[in-house]
């Protein structure tokens, strides 16, 4: 609190003097520990050794913020840009076109296509109430087709039904004329599994691709597949022009660095995670979550986040309680908030947590984004009196020019923060009833202080 | 190219690639590492190369730090002047760690029928070695009865009777949801009264980590075991060779659940290598008795720990 005040102002300084910024020499370990866990993680050799260069170049410079070490503040770095690549939480399926919209599964053998299908299917059925049918060309394995027709049963999908004697083409057009015929929006086509050396197989599914124009072709992949995999991705990818992949069987143990391999070589996002055998067992991919299995660093990044929010968190309870006691935001809450935002990499970052009321005008908010200004602003407070702070409203003319001479400011930057805080103070009075828990978990720190649960 | 259907000329074609990929093993060896080290010596930088070789043939961090320190210190000791040296060293290595695997299953006649029982994760081609063993097994004078011991997905006994179709083999099978512990002990009543040799009990597909679904392997174990204490005679885990580390994981609480007698790798006819089964070797000490190397009845053979490590250093899949 008030008295570790000066020591953390002066860390933020040998910040910005650039000291505590990392290094080649304090990154080495980190990065050593990294490529490690990647490879443990069964991530691709050549992905790897792109990755760790891509983060050493990023990283190199980089300040390290407060109470961290540069490996802690390293991984952190890690962690986002894994994140980054990974991909944006909603990838969905672009599904508009003129009906019926064929997605086209393929991969290596007892990946999980299959499955997937009938997964799919059902997600298209009670999300978003589409008509789908389902088609097996898997004229290879026994009762594959089978399969397909049992869990088309159980989703309450249509099934085009097909033979083992049949040409996995013939089969296409037979399946795309009944779901024209039967409405069908979607026509989920499920493929043999084969392996993508094996240049037979590789031109049937190449011909199937040709016969079905799909508008979705999924890559489905194994969380526990290991360093191979990546090739057979590259060449999917290379015979199908993918659209996406699909990343089955990750409620194992695995740590599934499959995940970014797939991502980095075929530059298509992960649209849906597989999390068990049953047919709802389908959700969204999560790049963060997949982030800390992939490096195994959750003990790390906890304790990173940790530190990054204990000085914060005791702040915003300490704000939350006298909100709570129905006393108002004043000038000292503002510049905790301020010292906050500093350590925080920003406003804007902050905004984005921020449930905004209509009269917030974010962007003039954005606009004082920048670590010159929010300085300039603390010093402006650091030169009122404890009363001024409390009672803003009795800073008058004089008393802000004073303040403004004290600060180095101008009379207008004194009036610019007046009229900011007033505005904050708004947004505080709004969200203090209901708002408030919401407001509260929007907050660094996280959780809700005691007494606002 | 091969192993779809089951055509004679396929087999000739699998045993000519098989072949072709072992020469290919020697030529990477010799030719690679000769371009890697011009002057034919051995260095820090062919140790490095060989490094990711095996990391990229998922052998794990862990052992190939083992086995490229062992190489290191050969190179220390002057040991490595040359190529032939070096390929002598790593084959050594590497065949050291796995001919104490290379135990072939061998088919005793107790009491009652031989049981196999097939355990392993989902997909991994549990079915299709039940398919491929019945196949070995008969062509080997054996007579075989199939037990349908995946009860749970979609469509897995059609499967495991279509195989039984393919090989001319009863299977016994009830209905979906059925006790997977009760068919097989049926099954196993059945395998006796009509005096077979070997009884091959597959199971469904279960990750090591879904702890209800390994008791329920522990419970048709102790099942099978009522009748003659003996039984399951092998417990079978089948190890897709795409897979990573996460391998050695499934075999270590497979292992630890049931007590694993066997392993057999299957897709080995991909470009992926099964390089983890080092690190299970090593870790494990359990038999490893056959290797897939396709989908049709005949694309099994038994364990070779000189074929398997020859076509581990192959770099065919990755560039040349
Ligand atoms: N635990 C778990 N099992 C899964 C998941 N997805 C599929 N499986 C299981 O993985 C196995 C293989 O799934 P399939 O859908 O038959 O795989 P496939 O890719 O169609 O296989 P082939 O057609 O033989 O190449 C089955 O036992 C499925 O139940 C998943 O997300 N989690
Ligand atoms: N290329 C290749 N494919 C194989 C091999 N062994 C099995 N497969 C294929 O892998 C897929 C899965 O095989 P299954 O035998 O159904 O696997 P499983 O372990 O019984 O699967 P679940 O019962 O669903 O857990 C099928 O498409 C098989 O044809 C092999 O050695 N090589
Ligand atoms: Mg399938
Ligand atoms: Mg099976």
């Amino acid at each position: 609190m008030f008295d570790n005040l000066s020591g953390r102002l002066s860390d933020a300084a040998r910040q910005l003097t650039g000291k505590g910024r990392l290094t080649e020499s304090n990154i080495k370990d980190t990065l050593r520990q990294v490529r490690l866990a990647l490879l443990e993680a069964d991530v691709a050799l050549p992905v790897v050794k792109t990755f760790i260069e891509r983060i050493r170049v990023r990283a190199l410079g980089e300040e390290v913020g407060k109470s961290l070490t540069p490996g802690q503040a390293l991984v952190r770095i890690i962690h986002d840009e894994l994140v980054q690549i990974l991909g944006s939480e909603s990838a969905p399926l672009d599904l508009r076109a003129q009906p019926p919209v064929v997605i086209l599964l393929a991969g290596l053998q007892g990946a999980g296509k299959t499955t997937t299908a009938a997964k799919l299917a059902k997600r298209l059925i009670d999300r978003e109430k589409k008509k789908v049918m389902l088609v097996s060309v898997d004229v290879h394995r026994p009762a594959a087709i089978l399969q397909l027709q049992t869990l088309a049963g159980e989703v309450g999908a249509l099934h085009c039904a097909s033979d083992a004697g049949e040409k996995p083409t013939r089969i296409v057009d037979r399946a795309l004329d009944e779901a024209r015929r039967s409405h069908a929006d979607v026509l989920i086509v499920d493929t043999a599994g084969r392996l993508h050396i094996d240049s037979g197989m590789m031109q049937e599914v190449v011909e199937v691709h040709e016969a079905a124009q799909p508008l979705e072709t999924l890559f489905v992949v194994d969380s526990m597949a290991g360093q191979d995999a990546v090739n057979a991705a590259t060449a999917f990818n290379e015979s199908l022009s993918l659209t996406g992949t699909v990343l089955t069987k990750a409620d194992g143990d695995a740590k599934g660095g499959v995940a970014l391999s797939v991502v980095e070589v075929t530059g298509k996002p992960i649209r849906f995670m597989g999390i068990g055998e049953k047919i709802d067992a389908l959700e969204a991919f999560h790049p963060d979550r997949m982030a800390s299995r992939i490096l195994g660093m959750g003990d790390v990044l906890s304790l990173v986040e940790e530190i990054e929010h204990t000085v914060s968190k005791e702040k915003t309870e300490k704000l939350a309680k006298k909100l709570k006691k129905g006393r108002g935001f004043d000038l000292s809450d503002l510049r905790d908030q301020l010292e906050q935002m500093m350590n925080m990499g920003g406003l804007a970052t902050m905004l984005d947590k921020l449930p905004m009321p209509g009269n917030v005008n974010p962007a003039a908010l954005a606009d004082s984004a920048n670590e010159q200004k929010i300085r300039r602003q603390i010093a402006i407070i650091n030169s009122m009196t404890p009363s001024e702070r409390r009672f803003p409203k009795t800073i008058n003319g004089s008393r802000k020019k004073r303040i403004a001479n004290g600060s180095g400011q101008q009379i207008q930057d004194v009036n610019r923060l007046l009229k900011q805080h007033l505005q904050m103070e708004r947004m505080m009075k709004k969200v203090s009833r209901g708002g408030m828990k919401k407001f509260m978990r929007g907050m660094p720190g996280g959780g809700m202080p005691p007494g606002f649960r | 190219m091969f192993g779809k259907k089951e055509k004679p000329e396929k087999r000739d074609g699998f045993i000519k690639r098989l072949r072709a990929r072992i020469n290919r093993g020697d030529s990477w060896l010799t030719y690679d590492l000769a371009n890697l080290a011009p002057g034919g010596t051995i260095d820090e930088d062919v140790l490095d190369e060989l490094e990711a070789l095996l990391v990229m043939a998922d052998v794990g961090v862990e052992t190939t730090e083992r086995i490229i320190s062992d190489l290191q210190k050969s190179l220390a000791r002057k040991e490595l002047k040359d190529v032939a040296a070096l390929r002598n060293g790593l084959r050594a290595s590497l065949c050291g760690i796995l001919a104490p695997v290379e135990k072939p299953l061998s088919i005793e006649k107790p009491g009652g029928p031989f049981v196999i029982l097939m355990v392993g994760v989902n997909g991994a081609g549990k079915t299709t070695t039940i398919g491929k063993l019945a196949r070995h097994l008969k062509d080997d004078g054996y007579s075989v009865m199939l037990a349908a011991g995946d009860t749970f997905r979609a469509a897995a006994v059609e499967q495991l009777q279509a195989w039984g179709e393919r090989n001319d083999v009863a299977v016994i099978a009830q209905q979906a949801g059925a006790d997977p512990a009760a068919v097989i002990f049926d099954a196993w009543e059945a395998a006796r009264a009509r005096n077979i040799d070997v009884l091959l009990a597959d199971t469904a597909g279960r990750l090591q980590s879904q702890t209800g679904l390994m008791d329920e392997l522990a419970k048709v174990k102790r099942v099978v075991a009522r009748r003659d204490e003996s039984a399951p005679h092998e417990i079978m885990l089948v190890l897709d060779a795409s897979q990573g580390q996460n391998a050695l994981v499934q075999a270590e609480k497979f292992h630890e659940a049931l007590g694993l007698t066997g392993i057999t790798v299957t897709k080995l006819d991909g470009s992926a290598k099964g390089g983890i089964l080092l690190a299970i070797a090593n870790r494990l000490n359990v038999p490893v008795r056959f290797i897939g190397i396709g989908e049709a009845a005949e694309d099994m053979q038994p364990f070779a720990a000189d074929d398997f490590v020859d076509a581990l250093l192959t770099s065919g899949g990755q560039g040349k």
